[in-house]
């Protein structure tokens, strides 16, 4: 065994760095960093700035734009991009919609499809779940009628994540009600400036507008739109769902997160000492330290030479263990911050103003992002999804 | 970075595994646990013979010189077959003596024909090792001891002990502490073999003014510490690899047992909450196997501080581990988890043993807290 990142790992890890400091946007660093809000024109301007060095789409195939690192590699720049603070990209169309495009689309739906996508050309978001249908999601009943060169969408979906700048969105719909539910599903791709396309805000407990619903009244898709065959749409969704995994478990993030715990920690006085040495708060936060080292090594073990690169079930454990540090994280910033973290700004965080009416920009995000986090575990198939992934498919029960 | 086993280690795994399956069953098992002795020489012997014992004595010394990996793979085969034999005793002192540069008898530990034990715990110290109360006076040319160790793994089986003794100081002073190699006739002391509930044997050991000349330290008088704690932290490193198969094997009759096991007319393995349960002790068990990997190949080398936080994480991770695989195994055997003649109660017995060795979970995490690191951010 050999613990050690190789030589070139470690060069590769100074040169993303590096890369960090020179291009990464110091107000978008520290729009991240302080937890507010990341406008549709950063998220836009990040993007490009990654596509122009080529680094935007690193599990592509490389005549597509990829960077064809290594699992190490994509590792090391997942953990990279979190410490340096970067913002998210548009992770629908590069890491959700490209790897069904690349499996099963038509060369020419290719060609169009991915260097929009690689260009931030296209806004995408994912048309998946229905209000009836969350974990059973293969009940949906979203329905695309044929009708010459059309399909006619009705129907509701919903969570759909930053709907509201979307330009696309990629649906799961029902073409058929005969046979098992699975098998009637087709992947259309729908233009969401279609008429009978309506988009309306869910505002979520923290009081942002992350997610929508987006209704379809008789709307007129053309039947090119559809990715591969009609009525085999589940299984392109299911290959997606194994297929995007580098960085699920968050490890840079949680790392992150666990520096600025414990800084705000050895800040907060109990009992005339640093919060992060009174016993009780000190033994939590070495609970998720030590559950961070321990899935940081599974994390590792599964991208190390001579592991299967394709990772299969183990994703759910990384997934599981992963949003359950997150959780913990910001439930001791939360408890940190004591009461001053009951205050609450929206304003603020939207980046309307330029501090917070409490006066303490700190721990003014604390609370909100304790209450978004609560989605990690259910989003992405929720972690109860997860065990069931995990006792049937490495189980066999 | 490579996680796999070289060829050589790998063979070495299932050769012991071929040991345990062939001349180490549960049942085979089970008739030494009520022997007379409680351990078995054949079995020793045998495990000389597979090169487990000289895998532990350095090469300039006489063994085979393994590395911590080599050892993980024999304890976690121990630990898979609930392998009783003073092994893991043996191996511990061994380091002591090793670290010491007391080098003369470790040849014999090699050839099988020298069981060692540790007697470090005292009945007011808890887990801290370095509340010692045992004293030992310098009388001439010899020291002389007084008081008395107890929880000695294998301490009646053993050919000689080592013990740590206070030569200066107060009981739990880190300095004055002083290490020695006790043969077992040493005049003076008396050992009290006991059951433990794991099926091991332990003894009680009093020294009533007993007589070692001052060859027997092990070390530098009143430095033991050093010593005491980094062989510790090695021998913690072996009890994480020993639970990692010890909770592997748990987890594979629970799954089988879910499997089996028919009520409603189905098996119980059909039934998602147990399922759920079963997901979560086979996450115990892997994230327990990856922190103890990182602490095997990497506390050897670290720098003091940065080995106690390897090993520390290590042991309280496993702790977890070991307290939710042991007592959900039990749960889901229902009441034949409660049995003694099923080997899941004895797998157990043993998790919960090793939760109390060296260090608890609670132990470790405080240690963990209290490194300088852990407070750098």
């Amino acid at each position: 065994m050999d613990l050690e990142y190789k030589e070139e790992d470690l060069r590769f890890r100074e040169e993303v760095r590096q890369f960090f400091r020179e291009h990464l946007p110091p107000e978008l660093s520290e729009k991240v960093r302080t937890r507010r809000r990341i406008q549709r024109e950063d998220a836009v301007r990040w993007h490009k700035i990654l596509a122009k060095k080529g680094w935007i789409a690193p599990g592509w195939p490389v005549q597509y734009g990829g960077t064809g690192w290594s699992s190490m590699e994509r590792h090391i720049w997942a953990e990279e991009y979190a410490l340096a603070y970067a913002p998210p990209t548009l992770s629908f169309g590069l890491n959700l919609l490209a790897p069904v495009l690349l499996g099963f689309a038509s060369e020419e739906q290719k060609q169009h499809y991915l260097p929009r996508i690689y260009h931030a050309e296209d806004w995408w978001c994912q048309g998946y779940s229905e209000p009836g249908a969350g974990s059973d999601l293969a009940s949906l009943k979203t329905r695309a009628e044929r009708e010459g060169d059309f399909y006619i969408v009705n129907g509701q979906k919903t969570w759909t994540t930053l709907g509201q700048h979307a330009d696309w969105i990629f649906c799961l719909v029902r073409t058929s009600t005969e046979g098992a539910k699975q098998t009637g599903i087709s992947f259309l791709l729908i233009d969401m400036k279609t008429p009978g396309i309506s988009v309306r805000p869910i505002i979520t407990l923290d009081e942002t507008h992350e997610v929508n619903e987006v209704f379809f009244d008789n709307v007129k898709v053309p039947v090119a739109n559809l990715i591969g065959e009609e009525n085999k749409g589940w299984t392109y969704a299911k290959y997606l769902l194994g297929h995007e995994r580098t960085g699920i478990a968050a490890i840079g993030n949680s790392k992150r997160e666990l520096k600025v715990l414990k800084r705000l920690a050895l800040r907060k006085q109990v009992d005339g000492a640093p919060l992060l040495h009174a016993p009780t708060f000190a033994a939590r936060v070495a609970d998720v330290e030590i559950e961070l080292m321990a899935l940081e090594m599974t994390a590792l073990s599964l991208v190390a030479d001579g592991a299967s690169h394709k990772i299969g079930p183990e994703a759910s454990l990384l997934k599981v263990k992963g949003t359950e540090i997150s959780q913990a994280i910001s439930e001791l910033l939360l408890e940190a911050a004591g009461p001053a973290g009951l205050a609450f700004d929206p304003e603020y965080l939207a980046g309307h103003k330029a501090h917070a009416a409490s006066g303490d920009d700190e721990l003014a995000p604390l609370a909100p992002h304790y209450f978004n986090l609560r989605k990690i575990t259910i989003f992405g198939g929720s972690n109860e999804v997860q065990r069931n992934v995990i006792s049937k498919m490495i189980l066999g029960l | 970075m490579d996680f796999r086993l070289s060829e050589e280690q790998q063979q070495f795994a299932d050769s012991l595994q071929r040991w345990i399956a062939r001349d180490y069953s549960f049942e085979a098992r089970q008739k030494i646990v009520a022997s007379a002795p409680g351990v078995s020489d054949p079995a020793y012997a045998a495990l000389t013979e597979l090169g487990a014992l000289a895998l532990a004595v350095p090469e300039e010394a006489g063994g085979l010189g393994g590395s911590p990996e080599d050892l993980m793979i024999v304890m976690k085969e121990i630990g898979c077959g609930l392998v009783i034999e003073p092994y893991f005793a043996t191996v511990l002192a061994a380091d002591f003596l090793r670290r010491g540069g007391h080098t003369a008898v470790l040849e014999q530990v090699a050839a099988g024909t020298l069981q060692l034990a540790c007697a470090l715990n005292e009945k007011e110290a808890g887990h801290e090792l370095f509340n010692i109360a045992v004293t030992a006076r310098a009388d001439g040319d010899a020291y002389v001891l007084h008081g008395s160790k107890c929880a000695v793994i294998h301490g009646a089986q053993a050919d000689a002990l080592v013990v740590s003794v206070r030569t200066s100081g107060a009981p739990r002073d880190q300095d004055g502490i002083s290490l020695l190699y006790v043969p077992r006739d040493t005049p003076g002391m008396s050992i009290t073999e006991y059951r433990t509930y794991d099926g091991q044997r332990a003894a009680s050991v009093v020294f009533d003014q007993a007589r070692l000349p001052a060859t027997a330290l092990i070390g530098q008088a009143g430095k033991g510490w050093e010593i005491l704690e980094a062989a510790t932290d090695f021998g913690v490193v072996l009890l994480c690899a020993e639970a990692v198969g010890a909770m592997e094997a748990a987890n594979a009759l629970t799954l089988d047992y879910l499997k089996t096991r028919q009520q409603f007319g189905v098996p119980i393995g059909t039934f998602q909450v147990l399922q759920h349960r079963m997901a979560d002790m086979c996450m115990h068990a892997e994230l327990a196997k990856s922190i103890t990997i990182l602490a095997t190949v990497k506390a050897h080398r670290a720098p003091v501080n940065e080995r106690r936080k390897l090993v520390s994480a290590a042991k309280v991770r496993v702790g977890k581990a070991m307290q939710f695989i042991g007592q959900q195994a039990i749960q889901m055997h229902g009441g034949m988890g409660m049995t003694n003649e099923m080997s899941i109660a004895h797998y157990f017995k043993r998790l919960t043993a090793i939760e109390t060795t060296l260090g608890n979970t609670d132990f470790h995490r405080t240690r963990f807290t209290r490194l300088p690191e852990f407070a750098s951010a």
